[in-house]
């Protein structure tokens, strides 16, 4: 088995379904020539032609609105929107018109779109490019969102969102971009969407993270038991909608106290929704009141003080320990 | 495609001639070199990591001083990222510039009288916005010019055309600067678009347009001037694309142009570099000497150099600062927030 970073992880998920179905299209900003900004379409003109892999004019919505119309004639479009802050300009394209075709035609239409997007801090981009807006993207009915959080579930989730018959949103945190490296199949292989993983067991309180946060949760987790004995459980939703409830509620049932880790701005988003559905399937387990650990509602400070804004091991410890005390 | 100066700088175009002074020829070459030195600078800061985003501007700066030097100081300037040299050339202090790419709250912290807006970065916006800030200065009869700029690629954006037309309906004193450099990152102009020219856009918005020598500062200067004077005497809007050439990288984030531009078209570009031409006029002129060039290349590098040492001078800039940057007053909520940053 490769040992692949996750951009090679989606590239090789990409490639995978681009050989498997023809119907498979892949296209976005710099994506064909010169195989993206962050490589993740690295050779797959050249292997696909440029009728299947094609860089687009500069325009968002164009983009969402072709892969909306070329889903309508059966074609499995893959969008790329360059940095997930520019998803402002296809909003009404994903949220207004694709995720509503179901219901439009009654079900005649679809939109087996995917449409990806890099996002998130910590790698010093210019304004608008790490921009944490899933929240945007849950309020949005009919739209699955995906986060992987490692290389080996970027692959797997990635192809079971473009086999979906339904629009997925497939989320990939530039800090993970070429993190670590870990063993991936070259071959295809699928991960359930809507299904979390627990990353860590622990019996003291349960972490429910994704993306970049989930492995600050591991460090601050692994801290926490070398200096207080005291073990968190680790939940990875890899999908952040729909939510996998079940899990979260399995884990509270033995731990009993909850905090919820997120990298976005503290409201209206993943956290706040996880809290709302502990509320409805868990509260008479829990023993104090679940936690928000999060970044602070502002815009994001792009480059200068990211580090300090976005929750670090440290805050997040902080985040635990409070949690263990209400 | 309006040319004043050819490749040698020698005029080809009389009539178009702007009538400057000495002085304002002058004034233009040295932008021009002292952008160039500064760019250098810029780029060593950036790889150093004492700068943060930066998008290289060598080979465009007739394009961009050429079209400034047309503007009043009380005109509204809306930069993109790249657009740096023009907003500094209106007023934006320069180690604000500094401020801005490294993410600091007071980077687009205007002085008062500087009529310049933080760089955009999102593609397209700005042109929408100069739109509005034009209708404003025709809604209260003030006798001012919005002028903003965009890439080949932005003019795919939707919010270019909504732009241009709205300007257009309201007959709005706004100038539109197109930046023809070729590529957007990696796409060439003919995967954006099967118009002729980008220029020919301006039709569909009913508005004039021209095609200026982007490497030729005197063609530039002399239609942005004439599009100017047609909105401030009421005429309504122009679109300007300048035909030009990014000699760097896209920006300093990893972008390799040999992934997508050949060695030849980026020496057929060099050779018309903007700096030589207007260089070879004004010395057939007696206007410029080396004397000159190498004074202003200290200026520049000495100008840099404070600016970077004022940048580094002030505070690092905190959370609880962002969170005040947010409203006028902080809600209740956002206060409990901020406090959790208060050491
Ligand atoms: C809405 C939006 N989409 C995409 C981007 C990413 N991006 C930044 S610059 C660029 C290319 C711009 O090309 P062009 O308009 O020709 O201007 P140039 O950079 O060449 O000056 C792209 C795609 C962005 N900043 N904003």
């Amino acid at each position: 088995m490769a040992q692949m970073t996750m951009i090679q992880a989606v590239t090789s998920a990409l490639d995978n379904e681009l050989a498997r179905d023809s119907n498979v299209l892949l296209f976005g900003e710099d994506v064909g020539q010169s195989g993206g900004v962050f490589r993740a379409t690295d050779g797959l003109q050249k292997k696909y032609g440029d009728q299947r892999v094609f860089d687009t004019p500069l325009a968002e919505s164009g983009i969402a609105g072709l892969a909306t119309g070329l889903a309508l004639q059966g074609f499995r479009p893959i969008a790329e929107i360059q940095f997930f802050g520019f998803v402002f300009e296809a909003m009404d394209e994903i949220a207004g018109q694709a995720a509503r075709m179901r219901f439009r035609s009654g079900g005649r239409y679809t939109s087996p779109i995917v449409y990806r997007a890099p996002f998130g801090g910590g790698v010093k981009t210019p304004e608008m490019h790490a921009d944490s807006l899933e929240g945007l993207l849950m309020q949005t009915p009919g739209l699955k969102v995906v986060i992987p959080s490692n290389p080996y579930d970027a692959k797997g989730l990635l192809i079971s969102a473009i086999r979906d018959n339904d629009p997925v949103f497939f989320l990939e945190h530039m800090k993970l971009y070429r993190s670590m490296r870990v063993e991936v199949p070259e071959e295809a292989y699928t991960l359930p969407l809507g299904k979390a993983a627990v990353v860590r067991p622990g019996k003291d309180l349960t972490v429910i993270a994704y993306g970049a946060m989930v492995h600050t949760a591991l460090k601050a987790a692994d801290q926490w038991s070398k200096q207080k004995g005291v073990e968190a459980e680790i939940i990875d939703l890899r999908t952040i909608s729909p939510i996998d409830i079940e899990t979260i509620v399995e884990s509270i049932k033995k731990t009993h106290r909850a905090v919820v880790l997120q990298e976005a701005q503290r409201t209206a988003g993943a956290g706040a929704e996880i809290v709302a559905q502990i509320n409805e399937h868990a509260i008479y387990h829990l023993e104090g009141p679940v936690k928000r650990i999060t970044a602070p509602d502002t815009i994001y400070p792009f480059a200068q003080i990211e580090e300090e804004w976005l929750p670090s091991t440290e805050r997040v410890l902080t985040g635990f320990e409070a949690a263990l005390a209400l | 495609m309006l040319q004043i100066l050819d490749v040698d700088g020698h005029v080809v175009n009389e009539e178009q001639l702007p009538k400057l002074s000495h002085e304002e020829l002058r004034a233009m070459m040295r932008k021009m070199v002292f952008t160039r030195i500064w760019d250098q600078r810029a780029i060593k800061l950036t790889r150093q990591g004492r700068l943060g985003f930066y998008a290289p501007v060598a080979g465009q700066e007739a394009s961009m001083i050429g079209s400034e030097a047309a503007t009043l100081k009380e005109d509204f300037l809306l930069p993109s990222y790249r657009d740096v040299p023009q907003a500094v050339w209106h007023g934006w202090p320069m180690y604000q510039a500094f401020l801005y790419s490294r993410g600091h709250v007071h980077g687009g912290q205007m002085p008062e009288g500087v009529n310049v807006l933080m760089p955009q970065i999102i593609i397209g916006a700005q042109i929408v916005q100069a739109a509005g800030v034009a209708l404003a200065f025709k809604l209260r009869r003030e006798n001012r010019v919005a002028i903003t700029y965009i890439g080949d690629g932005g003019t795919s954006q939707g919010d270019f055309y909504e732009g241009i037309n709205f300007a257009g309906a309201y007959q709005a004193p706004a100038v539109f600067i197109i930046q023809n450099n070729q590529f957007a990152i990696s796409v060439p102009v003919h995967l954006q678009t099967a118009a002729e020219t980008l220029a020919q856009k301006a039709a569909a918005a009913g508005i004039p347009s021209e095609r200026v020598d982007g490497m030729d500062v005197l063609a530039v200067y002399s239609a942005t001037k004439r599009a100017v004077e047609r909105a401030r005497a009421g005429e309504g809007p122009t679109l300007i694309e300048s035909m030009t050439f990014r000699f760097g990288p896209h920006t300093m984030s990893g972008d390799d142009p040999t992934r997508y531009r050949s060695k030849e078209l980026e020496e057929a570009w060099q050779k018309r570099d903007p700096l030589v031409r207007f260089r070879s006029y004004l010395e057939g002129q007696n206007l410029w000497s080396q004397a000159d060039e190498e004074a202003v290349i200290e200026e520049a590098k000495t100008a840099v150099n404070e600016a970077l040492a004022k940048a580094d001078a002030q505070p690092k800039m905190t959370v609880p600062e962002l969170i005040d940057a947010m409203f006028e007053q902080l809600p209740d909520d956002l206060r409990a927030q901020r406090a959790e940053f208060v050491k």
